[in-house]
């Protein structure tokens, strides 16, 4: 076989085993969600009010702090862990206490769910408490339509007023 | 000692014979079509540095072309891969399957460094300092497919976020940055952008690490070979451009995304078994490839020795020794030359290439306690010399071939009259010319392995340039070399390798016989085939 030839099959030898390497970049189709299926993600990052685990200080701590510092209650570093229920069409789909991030327990509680539901108009119900016993001081109800592929998502800001959706 | 005796399970021995045996088919048929020179499965690592130049280089031209923002970034990847599909598109082909290849040649090297057994004993750096590369590689590659900010990148940074936010190191979890396009800051393409590029440097950095202790290391592919893959390479990208999918729309879940199978096997499984599970498996197998030259230890011979009184300096062996573990140092004793030999036992494999290089290596020397300056306390010139003798003396066939052979090479199932070395390399030329001017042998077979995959690297390089009186010490001319032949092949290959000695032992039949002398005889032979 002449050099030239030679050349043009490993040229061709290679081109092969290159296109077969390309053709896997992009094939096969990945289905990362049923047909007739959406999903609602429920996220939000949220610190409990750290107030709550305050108490007024003793004397005999009052005394031991210099005078400039003295300060009539005593609040714990960290914040209480928060409470959260979910109700899709009536169903409980989510009801956790989720504790405070951190090494010290100071930071937010973070929510991250997601569920995976069937085209229609689905009602949700979702609840905050700031504390573990559930007292909910936040709450929304709301009818969500659901799309084939659609990504619908309940989010939660406390200075906006609460749970929105988008 | 083979890979097959020296202290391995098994399991992994059979999985090592079957894997070395699919690509010893493999390597002998690129051998064919491609050269011995040119065979890129004989050099999957310095494929592997090439590619990433490819990559590197058209990642710095994609880069002119690039914006970072949420919609900048896709039009811009939409705008050269479209209206200037002819250099900045074929540019982007080339970076992607490149990397894609960067990840096959990877795959391939692991697995053939594996069946060769050429990860324990001190050849545990190499392996162990790879292991982070191929974490690397892979962060590089996701990163990459971040940035075009396509369905496949929104598939991709939603299920990344979601295995990162399992640790607790990020104030706000990072899968809310993809809740929303509301949610979604340009902020993090400039931090994707960063990360894109200083994870290859580091990759390259690992890289240099990765070779810094075997000498001569192959980092760049034969020039031919280079432009085959380039034109390949480009071949390939006119007939299928690397394009985008449907811009990113965080409204939507990326329900059908073409997959780089490549570099993202993984995401379809982190959603099926959860993110903790992925990373279990990922850094248990990450251990448990890491601590593999451990399972079993490699149990080698020692370590080769410099014998002061037979050493000059002259640094032969410190040019041929494949792993760097022989450096020159001051002279300690009282000799009129500047240097010695030192050799590093923690990186010496006991291959004895610094032997048959070593120009005191002759067998023809007349002293009573054979030395030379640099030997293997195992198998000394010595010994070698007198199991030449007592191989040779055991010649009973009328054509009296001695194969001189490497232990890794077919040779080393031979049945008949066999000198087995732990390397071709460590055959001194004057022994060959030893055993012919003797009259030892009508005829000696130096058999070496395969030319793609010799097991010590630079062995059959070496033999074939003392051969040719390219490299000292050098097979010296006065040697018939009617009554010489070599033959490289593997373990696989005995059928070829039993062939071709009995076609050559035909020829020599046609010669006259040599008539055997006194072996201890040195005599006017001291010192053949030295050249200092």
């Amino acid at each position: 076989m002449t050099e030239a030839l030679k050349m043009a099959a490993r040229f061709t030898v290679l081109a092969l085993v290159f296109a077969a390497v390309a053709s896997l970049s992009n094939r096969p189709v990945h289905r990362s969600l049923p047909e007739g299926v959406g999903v609602l993600t429920v996220s939000f990052s949220h610190g409990a009010d750290r107030r709550a685990a305050c108490r007024p200080a003793t004397d005999e701590e009052l005394a031991k702090m210099p005078p400039n510092m003295r300060r009539p209650e005593i609040c714990p570093r960290g914040r209480p862990p928060i409470r959260v229920e979910i109700d899709i069409d009536g169903t409980r789909m989510f009801d956790v206490t989720v504790p405070p991030s951190g090494i010290a327990g100071d930071g937010p509680s973070r929510v991250h769910q997601r569920f995976e539901l069937p085209v229609g108009i689905h009602e949700v119900s979702v609840r905050l408490a700031e504390g573990a016993e559930g007292d909910f001081g936040w709450d929304k109800e709301q009818a969500i339509r659901i799309d084939a592929g659609a990504n619908r998502v309940i989010d939660f800001r406390a200075a906006s007023g609460g749970f929105v959706i988008y | 000692m083979t890979p097959d005796k020296a202290n391995d399970w098994t399991p992994l021995r059979l999985i090592k014979r079957a894997l070395r045996r699919s690509f010893d088919l493999a390597e002998r048929g690129a051998a064919r079509l491609f050269s011995p020179e040119l065979n890129p499965l004989a050099q999957l690592g310095a494929m592997t540095f090439f590619l990433f130049w490819i990559v590197a280089v058209s990642g710095v031209y994609l880069f002119i072309f690039f914006d970072t923002g949420i919609v900048d970034a896709y039009s811009s990847v939409e705008w050269l891969s479209g209206t200037h599909w002819y250099h900045a598109g074929v540019m982007r082909s080339f970076h992607r399957y490149a990397s894609d290849l960067m990840v096959v040649s990877i795959a391939l090297h692991i697995l053939r460094e594996f069946s060769l057994d050429r990860y324990r004993g001190v050849r545990w750096f190499s392996w162990f300092t790879g292991v982070p590369l191929i974490w690397f590689l892979y962060i590089s590659g996701i990163t990459g497919y971040w940035l075009v900010w396509d369905m496949l990148a929104q598939y991709v940074a939603v299920i990344s976020a979601k295995l990162l936010d399992v640790f607790p190191v990020f104030g706000e979890p990072l899968a809310r940055n993809f809740l929303t396009p509301e949610h979604l800051s340009s902020r993090f393409f400039s931090l994707l952008v960063f990360l894109h590029i200083a994870v290859p440097l580091i990759l390259l950095l690992g890289m240099w690490i990765h070779i810094q202790r075997i000498s001569r290391p192959k980092v760049n592919p034969p020039r031919k070979l280079a432009a085959l893959i380039l034109a390949a390479l480009l071949a390939v990208s006119l007939w299928k451009p690397a394009t985008s999918q449907a811009p990113a729309d965080l409204t939507r879940v990326p329900v059908e995304t073409g997959l780089d199978w490549l570099f993202l096997p993984l995401y379809p499984l982190a959603e099926s078994i959860g993110a903790w599970s992925l990373w279990g498996l990922l850094v248990g197998i990450s251990v448990m490839i890491a601590a593999m030259p451990w399972l079993p230890p490699f149990r080698r011979a020692r370590a080769a020795e410099v014998d002061l009184p037979n050493c000059n300096g002259c640094n032969r062996c410190v040019e041929d020794c494949p792993y760097e573990a022989i450096r020159l140092v001051p002279r300690t004793d009282a000799e009129p030359f500047p240097h010695q030999a030192q050799v590093n036992a923690d990186l010496c494999v006991s291959c004895g290439i610094c032997m048959g290089s070593c120009p005191s290596s002759t067998p023809f020397r007349r002293v009573h306690d054979l030395k030379t300056g640099i030997d293997l306390p195992d198998q000394s010139l010595r010994a070698v010399r007198e199991r030449v003798v007592t191989a040779a003396a055991s010649l009973k066939d009328t054509q009296r071939v001695l194969v001189l052979g490497c232990e890794h090479s077919a040779a080393g199932g031979d049945l008949g009259e066999i000198v087995a070395f732990p390397c071709v390399a460590m055959v001194p030329p004057s022994l060959i010319d030893f055993v012919l001017s003797k009259g030892l042998a009508n005829g000696v077979v130096i058999a070496g392995c395969n030319e793609s995959s010799c097991y010590n690297r630079l062995g059959i390089d070496w033999t074939k340039e003392r051969f040719a009186g390219a490299r000292d010490p050098y097979l010296r001319k006065r040697v018939p070399r009617e009554r010489l032949i070599t033959i490289w092949a593997s373990p696989f290959e005995t059928g070829r390798y039993m062939a071709e000695k009995t076609e050559f032992a035909e020829r020599l039949s046609a010669l006259e016989d040599l008539t055997p002398v006194d072996a201890d005889d040195g005599g006017s032979q001291d010192r053949q085939g030295v050249r200092s």
